[in-house]
């Protein structure tokens, strides 16, 4: 894999981990407020899952 | 790093395979068990009619705990006070009375629940079917004790590097597809290639962390060993040759003299003089911090139970402050009743991902995988050939 590829593959990984991450402390470090940015940030992955899991292409 | 040698692809996709295919069992196992696990507070209160403690104001004044302890040993003489805990949610007081030093589940152990205020009996807990303490069992050590949790804790570390070896080979197979490919139109093994890839790699941080809190905590027993192992004998010596004392001073006056001590922290729990899990001549109180950080994370105190001298050996070693901050994170019971729904729906994408996997694993004959390996290593050997 060249450098531009292994990027394009993984860019999108890089920054749903990057919110899970930041989903999961935030709850740890506070309450409240921490706690539902924790819900909005850990809500994205799922909703991406199921749009991905739902959408018909059109290529198919 | 960028260019990668087909060769090496196929060694992440071997070691893919052989730790996927060491825990998927057990794995399998813990994410059932431990879906009904994470909501273990809402079920307890569902399956089980608590009364609820009295209204109080706040900075009402705590009820005694020496009378608790008699009302508790006045209902079951043959067994002795083993711990106190206080409830995290409302003003409750758990005396826990045993007839064993190392109670094993939750049949070794007798709850009366007093209100904190008034001193109240609230309620005997029943001796009863516990599901999920069954439940627990199951999912922390397959009901072997502690070969079990190591067992466990190894299951864990295989899905962690299968979780890691996982993620580089998804970027070869996933470089002429777009994120999020789902053909669902495809053949069936494609679209079970499809599904595996993509709630692998969405679901794949939130599993790392489980995963790597998971080995933690399977550690639990062997660290808090290590550090009784380094602390105890420095507070025992003085006590050389002394016999074990019978008679207890008040565990309320102690615990009173604790929290004067410690004003910053809460009392948490007291474990009563014992020669497994701390001192035989010691009430061990654990207290914690009061932000949501600090009230992670515990300090114990040890009060002589005959001079009531106190002894605080200050805070835990750095292995057993990465196990508290471990612990919610495997439990997803910190950010409230979403939190654990959105941990729900994480643990049943990664249920789909191990059953996929198996499907994918199961269904090999030439697979698409190892089809599209072997055209992976053709194509890059043809392109070292080109260059060289």
């Amino acid at each position: 894999m060249t450098t531009a590829a292994f990027r394009t593959v993984y860019r999108t990984p890089f920054i749903l981990s990057t919110i899970t991450i930041a989903g999961l402390l935030s709850a740890l470090l506070g309450d409240g407020v921490w706690d539902a940015l924790s819900w909005g940030l850990l809500a994205i992955p799922m909703f991406l899952l199921s749009f991905f899991l739902v959408r018909r292409k059109k290529s198919s | 790093m960028a260019h990668l040698n087909a060769q090496t692809v196929r060694t992440w996709y071997r070691l893919h395979k052989w730790t996927s295919l060491i825990c998927t069992a057990l794995l399998l196992m813990a994410c059932v068990t431990g879906l009904p696990l994470v909501f273990h507070d809402e079920l307890d209160a569902l399956l089980d009619q608590h009364v609820a403690p009295a209204k109080a104001e706040a900075g009402a004044p705590a009820a005694n705990l020496d009378q608790m302890i008699a009302q508790a040993q006045a209902r079951f003489p043959s067994m002795h006070p083993y711990a106190i805990g206080w409830d995290d949610d409302e003003p409750r007081i758990f005396v826990n009375m045993s007839s064993v030093d190392d109670p094993r589940s939750s049949k070794d152990i007798r709850s009366m629940i007093f209100d904190a205020h008034t001193g109240r009996l609230l309620e005997t807990e029943k001796d009863r079917f516990d599901l999920l303490s069954v439940l627990l069992r199951l999912h922390r050590e397959i009901f072997l004790g502690l070969p079990g949790e190591l067992i466990m804790g190894a299951m864990a570390l295989s899905f962690v590097l299968s979780l890691v070896s996982g993620a580089l080979v998804y970027g070869p197979f996933m470089r002429r597809l777009e994120f999020g490919t789902y053909r669902r139109d495809g053949a069936k093994r494609t679209r079970w290639f499809d599904l595996h890839n993509l709630l692998g790699i969405v679901t794949l941080t939130w599993a790392l962390v489980v995963g790597a809190t998971g080995v933690m905590n399977a550690l639990s027993t062997p660290l808090f060993g290590l550090w009784r192992a380094q602390t105890l004998p420095k507070i025992m010596a003085p006590y050389r040759g002394k016999p074990v004392p019978t008679h207890f001073r008040s565990v309320d006056e102690s615990v009173k003299q604790v929290a004067a001590a410690l004003p910053e922290m809460e009392i948490s729990s007291v474990l009563f003089p014992n020669p497994i899990f701390s001192s035989p001549r010691h009430y061990l109180v654990w207290t914690k911090g009061k932000t949501p950080v600090t009230s992670r994370m515990f300090t114990p105190a040890l009060v002589d139970v005959e001079t009531g001298s106190l002894a605080i050996s200050g805070g835990l070693p750095w292995y057993l402050r990465i196990l508290e901050l471990s612990r919610p994170l495997h439990f997803g019971d910190y950010g409230g009743l979403p939190l654990k729904i959105i941990w729900g729906l994480f643990d049943v994408a990664l249920i789909v991902v191990l059953v996929s996997g198996v499907y994918l694993w199961l269904s090999k004959r030439r697979s698409p995988i190892e089809r599209e390996l072997d055209h992976l290593v053709e194509r890059e050997s043809l392109r070292h050939a080109g260059a060289l």
